[in-house]
C-alpha cells in the first residue's frame, strides 16, 4: 500500500468546558493516519473519546465542546484551519458520514429521494433531473430493489436495516474520498449487521473510499478492517495491523478486550473481564489514565503518562505503555 | 383524508347534542330568572311580571322548556332576544361576528408574525442579548392581565398620544371602500395587540423551545454532515419540524379567537361576541347566552379539527384514514 495519506490526524485535542469549570478532555492529543483506500477501525469502549474523535474530523462538535488543538490534514488541507462555511464544502462531499441510530438520523419530514437529491445538488450542481435519476440509481446500488417508489417514501415507511441503507446512499453520493461510519451496526440485528458491512466494504471497493470504522464490536474489526487503534481515556493506547492486534496484543487493555470476547478454540470457564469502568473525561487519573483498572500496573504508571512507543521495527506496532519503554 | 374529515364532522352532531344538554343545564342551575332585578318597580303591578314569565314559557317544567328550545334549534331558529324586543337571537350575533372574526384573525396575524421569528431567532443564538430581551418580552406577556394592558394602551396612545381610537370598530358609518377598510384596521390595532398579547409571549417561548429541541437531533446532524448550509439547515430542516406541534396549538388558537374576547373587547367597547355575551349574562337573556355558548362549543370543535387536519400536512407520519 502507497504511503500517501489521505487523512493526518496530529495532536488532535477537543475539551469540553463543564458548567462548573471543569473541563473534560474527551479527546486528548490523538494521532493517526489512514491511508486512500483503506479501512481503519477505532475500538474503544462508550466513552473513550472515539465518536468525539469522528465529529472532530468533520467539525461537528458542539458548544461546549471545542477542538483546542492539532492539525487535521485531509487531502492538504488542514481542516482544524477552515472556516464553517468553507467546512460545508468538505463534509458531504469529501467526506461522508454514517450514524448509529437509523431511527432517527434521517429527517422525518421529507422523502428519501428529497434527502439523496438535496445533497447531489449542494455538492454535485446538478439539476434537479439528473440528481433525481443519480438518486434513483444510488438506491439500486445500495440494494433497494424498487428504487423509484424508494424515492418517494418517508423514513418512517422504512425498517431499520432499509433506512440504514438509505443512509450509506447519501454518504457515498457525491463520490467522497473517506467515509466515516459512528457505530454503523450497533442498533440493528445480527443478520442485518453482516448485510450492511458487506455493502460498506462492496462500496469502499467500488468508489475507492477509505473507511474509518468506529465500533466496539471486535468482531466487525476482524472481519473488514486493515489496520485497528485501540482508545481508551481520550488517547490511542495500541495501534496496529489486524493480525498484529489479534495474535500479538500489547496492551494491558487491548489484552483485557480480547480475553472478554468468546472464542471457538479455547474452552474457558468464564470469561475474562476488565475490572471497573472507563472513568469520565474529567476525572483522568494522573499517571496512565488505564492504571487504576490495570492489572500489571508498576509505581511509575500511576505518576506519569506514558507516551506512546513503537515496538516493532519492519510494521508499524505502536503501544502506550511503560513495559514497551 | 375526505373521508376522515366528513366522520368528524358527523361526530360534531351527537357532540353539539350533549352540548345543548349542559348549556341548558347551566343556565337552569345560576339563581335567577330574566325577571329578576327588574321587578322592583313597585308602580308595575306583580300580576304584569307573573304573565310576561307565563309568555316566555319560563313557567313550563324544565324537560319541556328544553324540548322546545332544542326542537326549534335544531330548525336553525335561535329564537328570539328577552331584551332586544322583538330580534331574532341569530341577527343579533350576525352583526357582531363579522367584527369578532376580523379581530381574531388580525390577532392570529399578529402573534404568528412575531412570535415565530424572534422565537427562531432566540434558538438559533441562545443566551445573546435578544434572546434575554424576549425572554423578559415573554415573562411581562404572560404576567401582565390583558384588561390592563389594554386600559394601558388606551391611555398612552389613544389619551395621551392620539394616535389610535380608543374604542368601537368603525368611527362613522358613512365609510366606504379602502377608507371603511383602514379606518376598521386603525380600530383593530389596539384590541388586536392586547388580545395577542400572552398568545405571542408563549409561542415565542414555545417556538424557542422546539427549534432547540429539533436543532439538537441525530437527523440535524444527519444534515450538517451532508455539508448542508447553515442557512439550509435552519430553514429547510429544523424549521419544518419544529412546526408541527405549533401548528397544533394555532388550531385550537384558532377556535379560541373565533369564540370572542369577553374581556379584551369590554375594555375597548368592541362590538364583537364577547360584549354581547357579557351584557346578556348580565340581562339574563336565555336564548343569547345559549345561542353564544353553542357557537363556542362549535368553533372550539372546528379548531380542533382544523389542528388535526394540519398536523396531517406538515408531519408525513401522520395519516387518517
Amino acid at each position: 500500500m502507497s504511503e500517501v495519506k489521505l487523512l493526518e490526524v496530529s495532536g488532535l485535542k477537543t475539551y469540553f468546558h463543564l458548567e462548573n469549570k471543569a473541563v473534560a478532555k474527551a479527546v486528548d492529543g490523538v494521532d493517526f493516519y489512514i491511508r486512500p483506500g483503506e479501512t481503519v477501525a477505532l475500538v474503544g469502549e462508550s466513552g473513550s473519546g472515539k465518536s468525539i474523535t469522528s465529529l472532530s474530523i468533520m467539525k461537528l462538535i458542539n458548544k461546549p465542546g471545542k477542538i483546542e488543538d492539532g492539525r487535521i490534514s485531509f487531502g492538504g488541507k488542514d481542516l482544524v484551519g477552515l472556516n464553517d462555511k468553507q467546512m460545508t464544502n468538505v463534509r458531504g462531499k469529501e467526506i461522508g458520514m454514517i450514524f448509529q441510530e437509523p431511527m432517527t438520523a434521517l429527517n422525518p419530514v421529507f422523502t428519501i429521494g428529497n434527502q439523496i437529491i438535496e445533497t447531489l445538488i449542494r455538492h454535485k450542481k446538478m439539476t434537479k433531473n439528473e440528481a433525481r435519476l443519480r438518486a434513483i440509481e444510488l438506491l439500486k446500488v445500495v440494494g433497494f430493489p424498487r428504487a423509484e417508489e424508494t424515492m418517494k417514501e418517508y423514513p418512517h415507511q422504512l425498517s431499520g436495516g432499509m433506512r440504514h441503507r438509505a443512509m450509506i446512499a447519501i454518504a457515498i453520493s457525491c463520490d467522497p474520498k473517506l467515509l466515516i461510519a459512528d457505530e454503523p451496526t450497533t442498533a440493528l440485528d445480527v443478520t442485518i449487521q453482516a448485510q450492511i458491512l458487506d455493502l460498506m466494504d462492496e462500496m469502499k471497493k467500488k468508489f475507492n473510499m477509505a473507511v474509518l470504522l468506529i465500533t466496539h464490536d471486535l468482531g466487525v474489526v476482524a472481519e473488514y478492517a486493515d489496520r485497528i487503534m485501540v482508545m481508551y481515556g481520550g488517547q490511542i493506547v495500541e495501534e496496529t495491523t489486524i493480525e498484529k492486534l489479534f495474535l500479538t496484543p500489547k496492551h494491558p487493555y487491548t489484552m483485557g478486550l480480547l480475553d472478554s470476547l468468546p472464542s471457538l478454540e479455547k474452552e474457558v470457564d468464564r470469561l475474562g473481564a476488565i475490572k471497573g469502568t472507563v472513568p469520565p473525561a474529567h476525572r483522568f487519573p494522573i499517571g496512565c489514565r488505564f492504571s487504576d483498572r490495570c492489572p500489571k500496573v508498576m509505581s511509575k504508571c500511576r505518576d506519569m503518562n506514558p507516551s506512546i512507543y513503537e515496538t516493532d521495527a519492519e510494521e508499524s506496532h505502536r503501544v502506550r505503555c511503560y513495559l514497551y519503554e | 383524508m375526505y373521508k376522515y374529515i366528513i366522520r368528524r364532522l358527523l361526530i360534531f352532531i351527537p357532540m353539539l347534542f350533549v352540548l345543548t344538554i349542559f348549556v341548558f343545564g347551566l343556565i337552569q342551575a345560576a339563581p335567577g330568572d330574566p325577571i329578576t332585578g327588574k321587578n322592583f318597580d313597585p308602580n308595575i303591578d306583580p300580576e304584569v311580571f307573573e304573565r310576561q314569565k307565563e309568555a316566555l314559557g319560563l313557567n313550563d317544567p324544565i324537560h319541556v322548556q328544553y324540548w322546545n328550545w332544542v326542537t326549534k334549534v335544531m330548525q336553525g331558529d335561535f329564537g328570539e332576544s328577552y331584551i332586544f324586543k322583538g330580534r331574532d337571537v341569530s341577527e343579533l350575533i350576525g352583526e357582531r361576528i363579522g367584527n369578532t372574526f376580523y379581530l381574531g384573525i388580525f390577532t392570529l396575524f399578529i402573534t404568528i408574525i412575531v412570535s415565530i421569528p424572534i422565537g427562531i431567532y432566540s434558538a438559533k443564538k441562545p443566551y445573546s442579548i435578544l434572546d434575554y430581551g424576549a425572554t423578559t418580552f415573554g415573562f411581562f406577556g404572560l404576567a401582565v392581565p390583558n384588561f390592563f394592558f389594554g386600559l394601558v394602551a388606551i391611555y398612552v396612545f389613544s389619551i395621551k398620544l392620539g394616535w389610535l381610537p380608543s374604542q368601537g370598530s368603525v368611527s362613522s358609518p358613512g365609510l366606504t371602500g379602502i377608507e371603511l377598510f383602514l379606518d376598521k384596521l386603525q380600530h383593530l390595532i389596539l384590541p388586536g395587540l392586547t388580545l395577542g398579547l400572552a398568545g405571542t409571549a408563549s409561542y415565542m417561548r414555545f417556538m424557542r423551545s422546539e427549534v432547540l429541541d429539533v436543532l439538537a437531533s441525530d437527523y440535524i446532524r444527519t444534515a450538517r454532515a451532508k455539508g448542508m448550509t447553515n442557512r439550509n439547515v435552519l430553514y429547510k430542516h429544523t424549521l419544518r419540524n419544529a412546526m408541527i406541534p405549533i401548528i397544533t396549538l394555532l388550531g385550537f388558537e384558532v377556535g379560541i379567537l373565533l369564540s370572542g374576547a369577553v374581556i379584551t373587547e369590554g375594555v375597548f367597547q368592541y362590538p364583537g361576541i364577547g360584549t354581547l355575551f357579557l351584557s346578556s349574562i348580565g340581562n339574563r337573556d336565555y336564548p343569547v347566552i345559549m345561542a353564544i355558548n353553542l357557537m363556542l362549543g362549535f368553533f372550539i370543535l372546528l379548531g380542533n379539527l382544523l389542528a388535526d387536519i394540519f398536523y396531517s400536512i406538515v408531519d408525513p407520519r401522520i395519516r387518517y384514514d
